[in-house]
C-alpha cells in the first residue's frame, strides 16, 4: 500500500508508545492481584502494532505480533496461566517486538533467528497448532458455470439484514453498477395490514444482470448479508428468463427507487438540517483527534529557548544601559525592568517545562537491559525503579540512555555476585538493582545501586597497577581507589564485551555525564553493594551563576558549587611547603587555588591580602577555596556552547553572554579542584578522562 | 451533499489512514479515539456511516455497535467493523452484535471506499 | 552581510582580499558570512597564541583567529582598522582577525596556480593556491580547514 512517509513516521511514534505500555503492562502482570484490564491493554497494544504493521506491509512484524497477540489472548481468556516461565517468554516477545519495530523503522532486515526461536517457544507454551488464522471461503454456492449472457440474482432479505444496518437498496445499487440490470420487486408475500408484523420481511427482489459477470463479484456484493438473506444466483439463459416465471410480480425499477430513497443518506433533503452547523462539528472533530496534547518539532522549542536566552541577555544589557545613564534610581524604570525580568523568568520556566520529560522514558528501557544482562551472566536479578516521574530536560533524557544502560549492565556484571556466592553470604539468590531519581537542591540526582559485593578495592588497585594507571604502592584513600574505575583504560574490552559487546568503560559513562554538565560518584560498602550517583543540572540552557572578576576578565562560577565566600584574616592563612596554601575555616584546612594562575591569566599568584576566597565543594566532597579578584554579581546566565565553534577548554564547562554583550566563560569547579588536588600521578589522567 | 462518516480507532495511525482515504473520496470524516468518545460524538457527527475498530480501551467495537443499535436516533446507521481477522468467528460475532459489515486490515484505500460505497448504496 | 556565492555572474570566483604584513591574501567569498569591526574578545585559557579569544556573534560563541600570528608574521595588536571576517567552514563559525579588507576580486580558473614548493615557511601549510593578475599582483588563497587548532592542539 502506498502510504506517505509521514504516516509511516506516525506509525512508528505510535509503536513507541504501544511498546512502552506493553512492557509496562507485562511488568504489572507480575504483581500479585493485578487488574484484568492490564491484560486487555497489553493485548490491545500488540494488536494495534499488528494492525498498523499490516497497513505498511511489514510482514515479519505482522507475523510475530499476531502470534504474540494470540498468546496474550490465551492469557486474557484464562487459557494460559501467566506464571513466571510464561511471563519470561512474554517479556522476551515484547523485546523482540520492539526490535522488529526498530528494524522496520530503520528499514533493516528483521532478526528472523530471534523471532523464529520465540515463535517456537510460543507454540510450545500454548501447545496449539497454527490453525485459526486461515481465510474462510465464502459460503455462497458458486457452482453454476459462468454464462456469457448474464446472471439472475434472487434476493430475499431476512430481518437481521435490516437490523444490522444493511440496506437492500444499497445492495441493489451495487448490483446495478456491475452492468445493465433489470430489477424486479416481488411484493406478493406482503400480508394484509391486519396480519402484518413490523419485524418480518416480505419483500423479494430479482435482479437480472446482463454481461459477462463472475459470480464471485456478486458474492462480494452480498459479503455482509449472506447469512441474513436468501440468495440464489443462476445463469441467464433463454429458457430460464425470470420474466417468464413471475410475470405478475414485476415492478419497474424507477418506482422502487423513488419509494426507497427517503432513507438514503445520500439524499439532499435528509441532511438539510444538520448541515446548517458544520463549523462547531468540524472543530469538535479536530479536537477529538488531537486530544489534550500536541506534538511539536523539538527544533521549534529549541528556537524558542534560544530566543528566551537572547531575551535574558537583552534584559541584562538594558539594565546595564539604564545604570550607565543614571536612571536606575527612577522608581518607574526600576519597576518596569523588574516586570520584564520576572516575565522573562516565567517564560523561561514555561519553555523549560515544555522540554521537561519524566525520566520514566529512559528508566523503562532499563528493565530490558537488566533482563538481558541477567540472562547473559546467568545471575538472577530484578530492577526496581523509583521516582521515574522526576522530570529533566528532553535532551538529557536521550543522552542518558547510553550511560544508564552501561551502568545497569555494569551493576549486574560487576556489582552482583553469582548465585552461589550470594547464597553463601545469606543474601537472596536474586540480586536487586535499584534505579532511582529525585530532585535535590536544584539538581537531579539519579542513583544506580546494587546489593552486590561492593567494590573489591584490592582487586581494583591490582588492575590499575597492572595496567600502569598508578605507580605501584601509591597511597590512595578508598574513595580515590573507587575513582580509578573511571580512568580510561581501566576496563578492558574483553571484560565488558561478554554482555555489552561494546567495549565501553566507565570512563565513557563519566565523560557522557560530564558532557551533560553532570557529575558521577561511587559509594561502595564491601559486602553490601555499590551506588553510582549522578547529579545533573535541571536544564542545559541556564544556570544560576556568581560573576567573578579575574584579572581583566569576568567569569562565572555555578552557584550550586559555592559553599561560602571568605575574606580571611591573615592569621587564618597558612603556607604548606613551597607552593601550598591553605585557609583555616571553622576547624577545616581548605587548600587555596589561585584561579588566575590556573587559567594562565597571570604568572604570579596574587596576594591573599586582596580579593576574595570562594569555597567550593565538589560532588566528590573535595573542598577548595578559589582565590578571585572580586565578586561582581549573581545572576542567571544562559549557557552557550564553547565547543560548537571552538573546542573544550580545561576548567571551563561552557560560556555565556553578559549584559555588555561580551562573552564570559563558565568555570567548572569540579575539574579545577580535581586537577589541583592531591596525587600528581592520578591527576593528569583524571583530567584527560574529562576531555 | 456531503456524506458524514464517524471513524473510531484507538490507533492514531489507523485513524489517520482511514481519514485520509475517506476524505480523499470526498467524505466528511469525524474521528474518535475509543468507543466512549465515539458514542459521545454520535449526536454531533450525525453520521451516515460508522467505521469502528474492535479492540479499543474503555468501550470496544462490539460495545459501540450495541450502543448505536440501541441509541434510538442512530440505531439504523450502518456500522463497518475494522478488523485484522477474517473468519467465521468474527463474522458471527459482528453479526450478533449488529454490524453491517467488516473491513479487513490492511486495506487499500480504494477497497475501503468500495465497501463504504456499497454499504451506502452510492 | 555579503551574499554567499562562489561564482559571480561572469562565471568567475569571487574572493575577499586583505593585506597582512604587506602581502595579499584572499578567501573564497562563499565561506564568508560577514565582516565586522574588531571588538575586544574574551580570553580563552590555555588557547594557542593565535587565538585572540571568543566574541559574541548574535548569541553564538565564536573564536577569533589572529591571521598574522597564525601565518607566522607575529601577533597583531588589534586597532580600529582591523576587521573580523566571519567565516563558516564545515559547520564551524570562525572569525579571522585581519587588516582592513582591501577588495573583492574576481578570478577564473586560468589565474589559479599551485603554491611553489617553498621551504618550510609557517604560512605554507595554510595556503592552498596562488591567484595571479595581469598587473603582477599575487593573491595567496587561505585554506580555512588548516587555520583552527585541531582537537589535539587544544589542551585538555
Amino acid at each position: 500500500m502506498a502510504v506517505p512517509d509521514d504516516f509511516r513516521e506516525m506509525f512508528f511514534v505510535e509503536c513507541g508508545e504501544l511498546l512502552e505500555s506493553l512492557a509496562n503492562g507485562l511488568r504489572e502482570m507480575e504483581e500479585p492481584g493485578y487488574d484484568k484490564e492490564t491484560v486487555h491493554a497489553v493485548f490491545r497494544a500488540a494488536h494495534s502494532i499488528k494492525g498498523g504493521a499490516a497497513a505498511f506491509a511489514l510482514t515479519a512484524l505482522v507475523t510475530f505480533a499476531h502470534r504474540f497477540e494470540t498468546a496474550l489472548d490465551q492469557i486474557r481468556s484464562d487459557r494460559l496461566l501467566p506464571d513466571a516461565r510464561v511471563m519470561a517468554v512474554m517479556h522476551r516477545c515484547s523485546d523482540c517486538l520492539a526490535d522488529l519495530v526498530g528494524a522496520a523503522r530503520q528499514e533493516d532486515e528483521p532478526n528472523t533467528a530471534q523471532m523464529t526461536a520465540l515463535l517456537d517457544e510460543l507454540d510450545r507454551l500454548s501447545g496449539e497448532d497454527k490453525t485459526g488464522f486461515g481465510f474462510v471461503p465464502l459460503a455462497l454456492d458458486l457452482s453454476p458455470p459462468v454464462p456469457a449472457s448474464g446472471l439472475v440474482i434472487r434476493f430475499a432479505p431476512q430481518p437481521d439484514l435490516y437490523l444490522s444496518g444493511n440496506d437492500p437498496l444499497a445492495l441493489i445499487h451495487a448490483l446495478r453498477r456491475l452492468g445493465p440490470a433489470e430489477v424486479a420487486l416481488d411484493a406478493s408475500a406482503v400480508p394484509l395490514l391486519e396480519d402484518w408484523t413490523a419485524d418480518e420481511c416480505h419483500l423479494r427482489w430479482t435482479v437480472t444482470l446482463t454481461g459477462n459477470i463472475a459470480p464471485e463479484v456478486i458474492a462480494t456484493v452480498f459479503e455482509f448479508v449472506e447469512d441474513c438473506c436468501e440468495i440464489g444466483i443462476s445463469p441467464l439463459s433463454a429458457d430460464s428468463l425470470p420474466a417468464a416465471e413471475e410475470p405478475a410480480s414485476f415492478t419497474p425499477v424507477p418506482i422502487l427507487l423513488a419509494v426507497e430513497s427517503a432513507g438514503d443518506p445520500a439524499d439532499e433533503t435528509a441532511i438539510a438540517e444538520p448541515a446548517s452547523g458544520p463549523g462547531p462539528q468540524a472543530a469538535r472533530a479536530v479536537a477529538a483527534e488531537a486530544g489534550a496534547t500536541i506534538r511539536v518539532n523539538l527544533d521549534r522549542v529549541d528556537r524558542l529557548m534560544n530566543m528566551i536566552g537572547e531575551l535574558v541577555i537583552k534584559e541584562a544589557m538594558l539594565s546595564q544601559v539604564i545604570d550607565t545613564v543614571g536612571l536606575s534610581d527612577n522608581l518607574d524604570v526600576a519597576a518596569g525592568l523588574d516586570g520584564i525580568r520576572q516575565l522573562a523568568d516565567e517564560i523561561q520556566d514555561s519553555v523549560m517545562a515544555i522540554r521537561a520529560q519524566p525520566l520514566k522514558l529512559v528508566f523503562q528501557r532499563m528493565h530490558r537491559i537488566l533482563r538481558e544482562a541477567s540472562e547473559a551472566t546467568a545471575k538472577p536479578a530484578r530492577l526496581i525503579t523509583l521516582g521515574e516521574q522526576t522530570e529533566v530536560d528532553k535532551t538529557m533524557i536521550e543522552r542518558l540512555v547510553d550511560p544508564l544502560t552501561h551502568m545497569i549492565r555494569n551493576s549486574v556484571d560487576h556489582g552482583l555476585e553469582d548465585e552461589v556466592t550470594r547464597q553463601r553470604r545469606g543474601k537472596p539468590a536474586q540480586g536487586t538493582v535499584t534505579l532511582s531519581a529525585a530532585h535535590r537542591s536544584g539538581r537531579v540526582q539519579i542513583e544506580v545501586s546494587d546489593d552486590g559485593g561492593g567494590i573489591d578495592r584490592g582487586r581494583v588497585r591490582e588492575i590499575a597497577e597492572s595496567r600502569g594507571l598508578i605507580a605501584p604502592g601509591t597511597v590512595l584513600t578508598p574513595t580515590e581507589i573507587d575513582q580509578l574505575l573511571f580512568l580510561p583504560g581501566f576496563s578492558s574490552k574483553q571484560e565488558v564485551s561478554a554482555i555489552s559487546g561494546r567495549g565501553v568503560g566507565l570512563d565513557v559513562v563519566r565523560r557522557e555525564i560530564m558532557a551533560l554538565g553532570g557529575r558521577i560518584m561511587i559509594h561502595s560498602v564491601e559486602g553490601q553493594g555499590s551506588t553510582f550517583s549522578i547529579a545533573l543540572p535541571l536544564t542545559l540552557a541556564v544556570l544560576e551563576g556568581m560573576l567573578i572578576q579575574l584579572c581583566d576578565q569576568t567569569m562565572v562560577l555555578p552557584i550550586t558549587s559555592v559553599q561560602e565566600t571568605l575574606r580571611p584574616a591573615p592569621s587564618a592563612l597558612h603556607g604548606i611547603g613551597q607552593a601550598g596554601r591553605v585557609v583555616a575555616n571553622r576547624g577545616d584546612l581548605i587548600p587555596i587555588i589561585d584561579l588566575g594562575c590556573i587559567f594562565g591569566l597571570r604568572d604570579q599568584r596574587a596576594s591573599l591580602d586582596d580579593g576574595v576566597l570562594i569555597v567550593v565543594e565538589t560532588d566528590s566532597q573535595r573542598r577548595a577555596a578559589l582565590h578571585v579578584d572580586g565578586i561582581v554579581d549573581q545572576r542567571q546566565v544562559v549557557i552557550k556552547s564553547l565547543e560548537e565553534n571552538y573546542g573544550r577548554v580545561a576548567g571551563v564547562s561552557a560560556a555565556t553572554i553578559l549584559g555588555d554583550g561580551k562573552i564570559a566563560l563558565i568555570i567548572d569547579p569540579e575539574e579545577i579542584v580535581l586537577s589541583c588536588a592531591g596525587d600528581a600521578g592520578l591527576v593528569p589522567r583524571v583530567l584527560s578522562a574529562n576531555g | 451533499m456531503t456524506v458524514r462518516i464517524l471513524a473510531i480507532d484507538d490507533s492514531p495511525t489507523m485513524r489517520s489512514l482511514v481519514a485520509r482515504a475517506l476524505r480523499g473520496a470526498g467524505f466528511e470524516v469525524f474521528l474518535a479515539s475509543d468507543g466512549v468518545e465515539g458514542i459521545g460524538t454520535l449526536a454531533d457527527a450525525d453520521p451516515h456511516l460508522i467505521i469502528t475498530d474492535v479492540n479499543m480501551p474503555r468501550l470496544d467495537g462490539f460495545g459501540v455497535i450495541e450502543a448505536v443499535r440501541t441509541s434510538g436516533s442512530h440505531s439504523g446507521v450502518p456500522i463497518l467493523v475494522l478488523t485484522t481477522e477474517r473468519g467465521d468467528d468474527l463474522k458471527a460475532r459482528a453479526r450478533r452484535a449488529g454490524a453491517t459489515g467488516w473491513i479487513v486490515k490492511p486495506f487499500e484505500d480504494d477497497q475501503l471506499i468500495a465497501v463504504v460505497d456499497r454499504v451506502l448504496g452510492r | 552581510m555579503l551574499q554567499s556565492m562562489s561564482y559571480n555572474a561572469a562565471g568567475k570566483h569571487d574572493f575577499i582580499a586583505f593585506k597582512l604584513a604587506e602581502q595579499d591574501f584572499c578567501i573564497d567569498i562563499g565561506l564568508v558570512r560577514e565582516i565586522r569591526g574588531w571588538t575586544p574578545a574574551t580570553v580563552v585559557p590555555h588557547a594557542p597564541d593565535y587565538i585572540k579569544g571568543v566574541i559574541n556573534l548574535r548569541g553564538a560563541v565564536v573564536a577569533v583567529v589572529d591571521l598574522s600570528a597564525r601565518l607566522g608574521f607575529g601577533p597583531s595588536t588589534p586597532t580600529q582598522r582591523h576587521v573580523v571576517i566571519i567565516t563558516l567552514h564545515q559547520g564551524r563559525v570562525v572569525g579571522l582577525l585581519a587588516d582592513l579588507v582591501s577588495d573583492i576580486v574576481s578570478a577564473d580558473e586560468m589565474q589559479m596556480q599551485p603554491v611553489p614548493d617553498l621551504a618550510a615557511d609557517p604560512a605554507r601549510e595554510f595556503i592552498t593556491g596562488m591567484i595571479t593578475f595581469e598587473d603582477g599582483r599575487i593573491l595567496r588563497k587561505i585554506d580555512l580547514a588548516q587555520l583552527m587548532p585541531t582537537p589535539q592542539e587544544v589542551p585538555v
